[in-house]
């Protein structure tokens, strides 16, 4: 196939083949850059808690009086075992997705901040029922579950557990056990790994990571009261929960219950990712919708194109070119008019993202989303002159000796 | 021919040239409809969110901005503010508030209210709960409907009264008039001594830096800042400097919790008052209780705009759905122009039989008009759509995204530019053709 007369063809109509290039090149560059938000959104969605989340959910008590924390929490933990099909009830502070618990920067000389970290505060077996996975060290015995103090939010000298992923920040390529660090006048010693346990809010913040928490053992009282975990069988747990929400009121009638959190740690999970989920849809609208307007497009201009040409196609065809000729020829066309139009639509794409990037908290496009998009828009391409191309190799040579 | 004459003709014309290529006049429409659905979907949702919650004096009503933090925090003041706005401390706030240097002046703070029921075998719920001072009604202009606010001297004296919401009204009392009756709020007995008309301002302004929703819903119930205080209502956004602070004992210790507003008669004493906030602190800098001279007092859209309530993802979608529309517009500028060179041989004999350039020029831009009026009307079944749908989101300020008025007149406006900005081109393209070539091969 020579491409010289399809480009003396085409430089006859500067504008109309100037028009569906920068159609195509707009499409190109608000494409990839829509999949890549779409990719982030999921990926931000596939974030691994580092807990059971199957087993497990919460029920949130507030408004009770300070003072009999300890009652209540025992009422609540009897009340709550005694539901048919719970495996174990814990006093915890907080769930990953649950509502903020305990944020607090912390400190390893006690004179320059490292970074914000969430405390997770738990009682004894609280451990065992997330389901954390003791990677190195070993976890808290007996004795490493202290009570908290008069009006302190942690124990003042702790035996910690923290994640893998906040070992490596604060000591990257040291052991982690034995380490101290402080947050304000709180003071702790490192005595185990976890793999993982992400923040109760776990979004991306400045340079901090959702997975740097801190696992503190600690005695139910005081402070640490109202939250339980509740762990039970995956394909009873809904259940289970629904009975526990009933119960609260039997059992802690001077408490209220907080309906909006007492929930199953995947329903909490799906709730937190909503926003996420539904810009993911709409995106992935946008992207269909803009899809099908340039190929519309294309199928319009091509069209009226073969119908110009009608008697050209005629004459080729007279003189010998076969069907697949014609057909190869408008194909050629449009591969030249796209490439033509991403060529200008990657310089657009990476310049739509770096204005992402400034004013919104967006990262780099990966280089590897040009090519996908630039493939994709040569297939939508070729589809999309088709139906007009294979009319234009219909056309019979007869039409050359008619005078119109 | 009158000019109304014309007109009518060139429609007749366009409405031929639509029936003889309807494909084609149908995906311009639809593109243009999709294009437009989209951007007034997404521009009501921007309205909504960056609109004005006090449009008769938000240019005079101001908020003080102080940088109370110990002198280990160096962070640049503008800084400080946009992370925790103009939250501040107690003493400084009610300070400036006995010093009575504004037209009206309030300070405030939220609180989660544990409201006991009114009828048995129902259990307590928790509301918002707002603690402020006696200015804040008239200030914010809220509208009673039964009632009124308190007075400064129940500020003063701590009395137990509060103000509720028609909602809580509604849901407590089947809406009667419940002007002194009481209402048990964390234990105590308040004596409700007003109720409001409906009132949600969006976004809500004062609530910004002290842990509340941005938007949504109003607040339930309204008591003076000292009584709740006085009875252990703890705020809901507290920003302490030291690990030692006490806090059973709020108002003293070196925590920022409330937040001062104030209502200037002109919006030009603006510089006044900052100059007597400055004062004020270049006085506590003297008695060490300071360590920052920053002062600044944005007035109520300024402070909005330093907040950056507007959610990222709203600015996203907006600037997508634009994208979209520039597109949509280029297609349509493609698709006019081929059906514009089909009709050359039409165009040559009207010219020949004496049409000018004008005339050309005006029945092709009435041609894009019409797709641009027919795009608007899809445009708006789209954007309706779009509305229902953002409804459905998990958003807080979901609930509110509706089609007023002006985004209605706006769907045309914006559709009939998009279509005349695409016609253009193939307006100007007709009107150029000459007469003779194209009549030659007839």
């Amino acid at each position: 196939m020579q491409i010289q007369p399809i480009l003396a063809a085409l430089k006859k109509h500067k504008l109309a083949t100037f028009l569906i290039a920068m159609e195509i090149a707009l499409a190109c560059a608000v494409l990839c850059n829509a999949c890549f938000l779409i990719a982030n959104r999921l990926s931000a969605m596939h974030l691994n808690s580092g807990v059971d989340e199957a087993s497990l959910g919460e029920i949130v008590v507030t408004g009770f009086d300070p003072k009999q924390a300890t009652d209540l929490n025992a009422r609540m933990l009897a009340g709550l075992g005694a539901i048919p099909g719970v495996e174990s009830v814990h006093v915890i502070s907080s769930i990953p997705f649950g509502p903020p618990a305990g944020t607090a920067g912390i400190t390893l000389d006690r004179k320059h901040y490292n970074t914000v970290v969430e405390f997770y505060l738990g009682a004894p077996g609280t451990l065992k029922a997330l389901g954390l996975k003791v990677v190195a060290g070993h976890v808290p015995a007996v004795d490493d579950y202290q009570p908290v103090e008069g009006h302190d939010y942690m124990p003042l000298s702790s035996r910690v557990l923290i994640t893998s992923g906040l070992a490596e920040r604060l000591w990257p390529g040291e052991n982690p056990l034995g380490k101290e660090f402080w947050a304000a006048k709180y003071q702790f010693r490192v005595i185990g790994v976890v793999a993982n346990l992400v923040m109760s809010q776990p979004q991306k913040f400045g340079n901090r990571e959702p997975g740097w928490s801190v696992f503190v053992p600690t005695l139910p009282g005081g402070p640490l009261a109202g939250t339980y975990l509740i762990r039970a069988k995956p394909q009873v747990l809904n259940h289970v929960m629904v009975e526990a929400r009933a119960a609260v009121a039997k059992v802690a009638p001077d408490a209220v219950l907080d309906h909006e959190d007492s929930h199953t740690v995947s329903f909490l999970r799906e709730r937190f990712f909503k926003a996420d989920r539904s810009m993911a849809g709409l995106l992935v609208g946008v992207i269909v919708a803009l899809l099908a307007v340039t190929a519309f497009g294309i199928v319009g201009l091509a069209s009226f194109w073969v119908s110009q040409r009608t008697k050209q196609i005629g004459i080729r065809r007279a003189l010998g070119a076969t069907r697949a000729d014609i057909l190869r020829y408008f194909q050629t066309e449009n591969f030249l008019i796209v490439t033509f139009g991403i060529v200008v639509g990657i310089v657009l794409a990476i310049g739509i993202n770096l204005a992402l990037m400034k004013f919104f908290e967006v990262p780099r496009l990966p280089l590897w989303y040009l090519p996908v998009g630039v493939v994709a828009l040569w297939l939508l391409g070729q589809l999309a002159v088709l139906v007009p191309a294979l009319r234009a190799a219909a056309v019979p040579p007869v039409v050359a000796t008619r005078s119109v | 021919m009158g000019v109304s004459d014309m007109f009518g003709y060139y429609l007749d014309l366009a409405l031929r040239s639509f029936k003889r290529n309807r494909v084609i006049t149908a995906l311009m429409v639809l593109a243009l409809g999709l294009g437009i659905g989209a951007s007034i979907t997404t521009l009501t949702v921007l309205k909504l969110l960056s609109g004005d919650p006090l449009p008769q004096k938000s240019a005079r009503v101001f908020t003080a901005e102080l940088n109370p933090y110990p002198a280990a925090v160096t962070e640049p003041a503008e800084r400080v503010w946009q992370q925790n706005g103009d939250l501040t401390s107690y003493t400084d706030a009610m300070n400036l508030l006995h010093a009575h240097r504004a037209e009206r002046q309030a300070v405030m703070a939220l609180t989660g209210a544990k409201i006991a029921p009114k009828r048995l075998n129902e259990h307590p719920f928790f509301s918002n709960g707002v603690m402020t001072t006696a200015d804040f009604f008239a200030m914010f202009d809220v509208p009673f409907e039964y009632g009124s606010g308190w007075s400064e001297q129940d500020d003063e004296s701590r009395a137990r009264v509060a103000v509720i919401s028609n909602v809580l009204n509604d849901k407590l009392f089947n809406g009667s008039n419940s002007v002194g009756q009481t209402l048990r709020v964390n234990d105590h007995d308040y004596r409700i001594i007003g109720v409001l008309k409906h009132w949600a301002p969006q976004p809500r302004f004062y609530s910004i830096s002290l842990g509340g929703h941005n938007y949504g819903k109003g607040d339930a119930v309204f008591m003076p800042l000292q009584s709740a205080l006085a009875d252990k209502m703890s705020p809901q956004n507290t920003n302490c400097w030291s690990a030692e602070a006490d806090m059973d004992h709020l108002e003293t210790a070196p925590c920022a919790f409330v937040a001062l507003w104030v209502e200037l008669k002109h919006a030009t004493d603006a510089a006044a008052y900052k100059t007597f906030l400055s004062n004020y602190v270049a006085q506590q800098i003297s008695l060490g209780r300071f360590h920052h001279r920053d002062v600044a007092l944005p007035d109520l859209m300024g402070f909005l705009g330093q907040q950056q309530v507007v959610p990222d993802d709203a600015k996203l979608q907006t600037n997508l759905a634009f994208g979209f529309l520039l597109i949509c517009i280029v297609n349509t500028v493609g698709l006019l122009l081929a059906k514009c060179l089909r009709r050359s041989r039409e165009i040559g004999v009207r010219r020949a039989l004496g049409a000018t350039r004008q005339a050309i020029f005006a029945q092709f831009m009435i041609e894009s008009g019409m797709v641009g009026v027919a795009g608007g009307i899809l445009g708006l079944i789209f954007a309706e759509l779009g509305l229902w749908a953002i409804r459905h989101q998990p958003a807080e300020y979901a609930k509110l995204a509706h089609l007023d008025p002006t985004m209605f007149v706006a769907t045309f406006v914006i559709a009939l530019i998009a279509s005349l900005i695409a016609g253009l081109l193939p307006a100007w393209r007709a009107c150029v053709v000459a007469p003779a070539p194209q009549l030659k091969s007839v």
